[in-house]
């Protein structure tokens, strides 16, 4: 989306989605690394067993990157102005994750064209994962 | 018992250097195909200095440089018992391989839910350029599931 086409942006308008692969163990061993996020229950199934969640699962934060990639695939990195979202259910190994966003409101912030845009991941069973919401500039 | 003396404990400063490999090897966690975050001259042909980083990546960058963690330890945290409830990202300025960011967490709320079974740790982190520059701010939010337990855990 070139900049002349992100300014024609309107509510309702949807940016295309994105549906991941199944996420594996391997994938959770890979955003470790690659994360720094080093926390066992995502990686070692014995801790996770132990500290009472049966099975390790997918960082929030993976998914958040999906979300990311959701976003970078429609505009240009340097157009977003704010990105955010809540964790609300976990993502499972074996879960496909497709984001999605809306733009929900159009405005002007200290003089600049703004968008505001509601992002959701859900998996293929219909959890939703993620709720979020990015502002991306239009200029 | 929720322990909100923590509120207003800061991290103290620490630099992180953005590395290409790194960046490409997120890349490929994520699944990221774009050739701006992998290949170099791609991404100075479209005007970067170098690989810009994915939108979520400063948290990575604060992550491995334990800042987000070390406050398990000052409370007592099992981190078996922590989940991720929020994150929020505002971004100033654009970040390069190559850039040395310096992270700065404060802890700028605590509080519980559910009668005590969740506790909540809100932590504000600014992140600053080698210049000084302040290119993004990051807020997450920190569950900790059972936190009577959490501490036995731990202890």
């Amino acid at each position: 989306m070139n900049a002349r086409s992100l300014a024609a942006l309107n509510v309702g308008d949807r940016i295309p989605s994105l549906t991941t692969e199944p996420i594996t163990r391997l994938t959770l061993a890979l955003y470790a690394g690659a994360s720094g996020d080093h926390n066992p229950i995502h990686v070692d199934s014995d801790f996770a067993r132990a500290a009472g969640v049966g099975d390790v699962f997918a960082h929030g934060m993976l998914s958040m990157a999906y979300l990311g990639r959701l976003l970078t695939n429609a505009l240009p990195q340097e157009a977003i102005r704010e990105f955010s979202v809540r964790f609300v259910a976990i993502t499972h190994v074996g879960d496909a994750v497709t984001c999605e966003g809306v733009v929900t409101e159009k405005f002007e912030r200290a003089g600049e064209p703004c968008a505001r845009m509601q992002l959701t991941a859900t998996t293929q069973r219909g959890v939703v994962t993620l709720r979020g919401e990015a502002i991306v500039a239009l200029a | 018992m929720i322990d909100t003396s923590l509120i207003g404990w800061k991290s103290g400063p620490t630099t992180v250097e953005v590395e290409k490999g790194r960046l490409r090897f997120f890349a490929k966690a994520i699944g990221e195909t774009n050739p701006i975050y992998i290949d170099e001259s791609v991404a100075q042909a479209a005007g970067y200095r170098s690989l810009p980083i994915p939108p979520t990546f400063l948290f990575c960058m604060e992550v491995e440089n334990a800042s987000a963690y070390r406050f398990l330890d000052v409370a007592g945290i099992n981190i078996g018992r922590i989940l991720h409830g929020e994150q929020s990202f505002r971004y100033h300025h654009t970040v390069c391989a190559g850039d040395h960011i310096t992270f700065e967490t404060t802890i700028s709320d605590i509080y519980s839910r559910k009668g005590g079974a969740l506790e909540f740790f809100v932590q504000d982190i600014t992140a600053t350029n080698q210049d000084g520059v302040l290119v993004g701010e990051l807020r997450n939010v920190v569950v900790v599931r059972d936190p009577a337990h959490a501490e036995e855990a731990s202890r």
